[in-house]
């Protein structure tokens, strides 16, 4: 699905990627875990397209995507949910859901939105009963689940998240990774951005770990998550000191 | 001061508030999709009067005022596409000086095509002597075709950005453009379509006041000034709170008539601008909140 070879670029003149190579099958959840600052909201805007790439590679669904505008990523099928929700604020909850359609819109004139749009509703049903309200109005949770679901109405085959349990109370980051799930077992490919590194693990395949712009661990999932470094590091653990005492 | 002079002074300070509004809505519609101010604004409404009154010379009234709005709003799209829309992430204040600059380049071009004469469009229907006499008020015709035209205006672009795909995608272009840009919309074409709006509105404005208040090359300004002024007033980027900000400005100003020597009629509207820009920069009807939520 995405294949990324020796991927570069920043900000001005600041480099916040060096040589990121990785790739996402079809399928798959892969995540991305690493700290504050550590590029990978950054890598996220390069695929999409947002932040121009400044050397390397990105080929997404065999067709080499450096360069593309993220308005037609968007019509190839890759869907970025942007860290901190951006849902359209002074717009209604429909009018966001009708807007995700965009695409379906420009493709087929005579599309209408409202069979995806009760979709959405059957998975989501809170959206539903605030349909007619701000956007801007929501709770933190709920604009992450309308950000999700904006980006779902595309019915992309590649959806990127970029840290959706930010700031999040625990239950809803349940909820969250339960429409993840779904959109796996729907057959839509997944590449999750994440803070809290347990979870994500948890519901991924593989997972890279992105430290200061390189990713310095690569694995499966499971073996991430019994990794010395990464357990200290990301889960809180650390096994050498506890094995002392 | 009896009630006929009041309502006499009343309904005139309500068609130039309603202009007024109008000229403000074309510089809220571009700020919105641009977070920059068209100081080429008043330009549009003159061009468009303009046109149309060279058009009236070979073709009937309506014609020519709808074909004057079209020519002024392909000028309004050449004018983003040549200037603004190649920029790379402009600076605000780059754009301010590009349309600064534009608004002199087009008044000096009008002057050459159409000299320094003074120029008019006739009344929309009867002449400048006909009157209507509303409960002892004199009324002209062409102030109800102001006002009627106005609130149509008013109308349909509310239902444009409220009910349509484009209308909503423009929106969702002012609130987020980033996100809207991940939502497969192009912002790029959307600031194109925001410039020929505001032309096509300012043009529609131009031509409906010219016949009162006369049209010459250089009258978009003070016209962009008042808009101006309404836009900040009512708070940037908010057309509903521009409408209410331009009818207390005119009637303001049309008061200020029985106070004060007409000459002083410009004072209100400085005066306001500089208050509100001193006092509460965000508007009468503007909040934080409000700035985090534009809206057209």
């Amino acid at each position: 699905m995405l294949k990324i070879k020796n991927l570069e670029s920043g900000y001005g003149r600041s480099k916040a990627l060096k040589k990121i190579t990785m790739h996402v099958g079809r399928g798959e959840i892969v995540t991305i875990i690493g700290a504050n600052g550590a590029g990978k909201t950054t890598l996220l805007n390069t695929i999409s397209g947002l932040i121009s790439a400044w050397s390397g590679e990105v080929i997404f669904d065999n067709q080499n995507s450096i360069g593309i505008a993220p308005e037609k990523m968007i019509f190839m099928g890759c869907a970025l949910v942007p860290e901190g929700r951006q849902v359209f604020a002074a717009m209604t909850v429909k009018e966001n859901l009708i807007l995700g359609a965009c695409v379906k819109y420009i493709k087929d004139k005579k599309y209408n939105s409202q069979k995806d749009i009760e979709r959405i509703y059957e998975i989501l049903p809170i959206l539903k009963d605030r349909q007619n309200q701000l956007a801007g109005t929501l709770s933190g949770g709920e604009q992450q689940m309308l950000a999700i679901a904006r980006a779902m109405m595309s019915n992309p085959k590649f959806i990127m998240m970029d840290e959706p349990s930010m700031g999040l109370a625990p239950l809803i980051v349940r909820d969250i990774f339960n429409i993840i799930k779904r959109l796996r077992e729907e057959g839509t490919t997944i590449l999750l951005v994440e803070q809290n590194a347990k979870m994500a693990l948890g519901i991924a395949d593989r997972g890279y770990v992105i430290e200061t712009g390189r990713i310095i661990i690569q694995g499966l999932s499971d073996e991430l998550l019994t990794n010395k470094d990464v357990q200290r590091a990301y889960l809180g653990r650390d096994l050498d000191s506890e094995i002392k005492i | 001061m009896n009630t006929q002079l009041f309502f006499q002074y009343f309904v005139a300070g309500v068609t130039y508030g309603a202009i007024y509004a109008i000229v403000a809505i074309g510089f809220n519609i571009i700020y919105n999709t641009t977070g920059i101010i068209n100081f080429a604004q008043g330009e549009f409404v003159m061009l468009g009067a303009m046109t149309a009154v060279t058009l009236n010379n070979f073709i009937p009234l309506p014609v020519a005022i709808i074909l004057a709005v079209i020519i002024t709003i392909i000028i309004g799209a050449l004018i983003e596409i040549l200037f603004i829309r190649w920029l790379v992430s402009p600076s605000v204040l780059r754009m301010i000086i590009i349309t600064i600059g534009l608004s002199i380049v087009i008044r000096e071009v009008a002057l050459h095509i159409w000299g320094d004469g003074i120029y008019a469009l006739p009344y929309f229907t009867g002449t400048a002597l006909k009157t209507l006499s509303v409960g002892g008020v004199f009324i002209s015709p062409q102030i109800l075709w102001v006002l009627g035209i106005c609130s149509i205006t008013v109308i349909i672009l509310n239902l444009y950005f409220k009910y349509t795909l484009m209308g909503r995608k423009m929106r969702a272009c002012a609130s987020n453009r980033s996100a809207a840009r991940l939502c497969g919309i192009n912002a790029k074409n959307m600031v194109t379509l925001s410039f020929m709006l505001s032309a096509g509105i300012g043009a529609i404005a131009g031509c409906i006041v010219s016949p009162i208040t006369y049209v010459q090359y250089d009258s978009g300004t003070p016209l962009a000034i008042k808009g101006f002024t309404v836009a900040i007033f009512g708070g940037l980027g908010n057309s509903m709170a521009a409408v209410v900000a331009g009818l207390i400005l005119g009637i303001l100003e049309s008061f200020s008539i029985w106070l004060m020597p007409t000459a002083f009629k410009d004072v209100i509207s400085i005066s306001i601008l500089l208050f509100i820009l001193f006092v509460k920069p965000s508007g009468i009807f503007g909040n934080k909140e409000a700035l985090n939520l534009k809206e057209f």
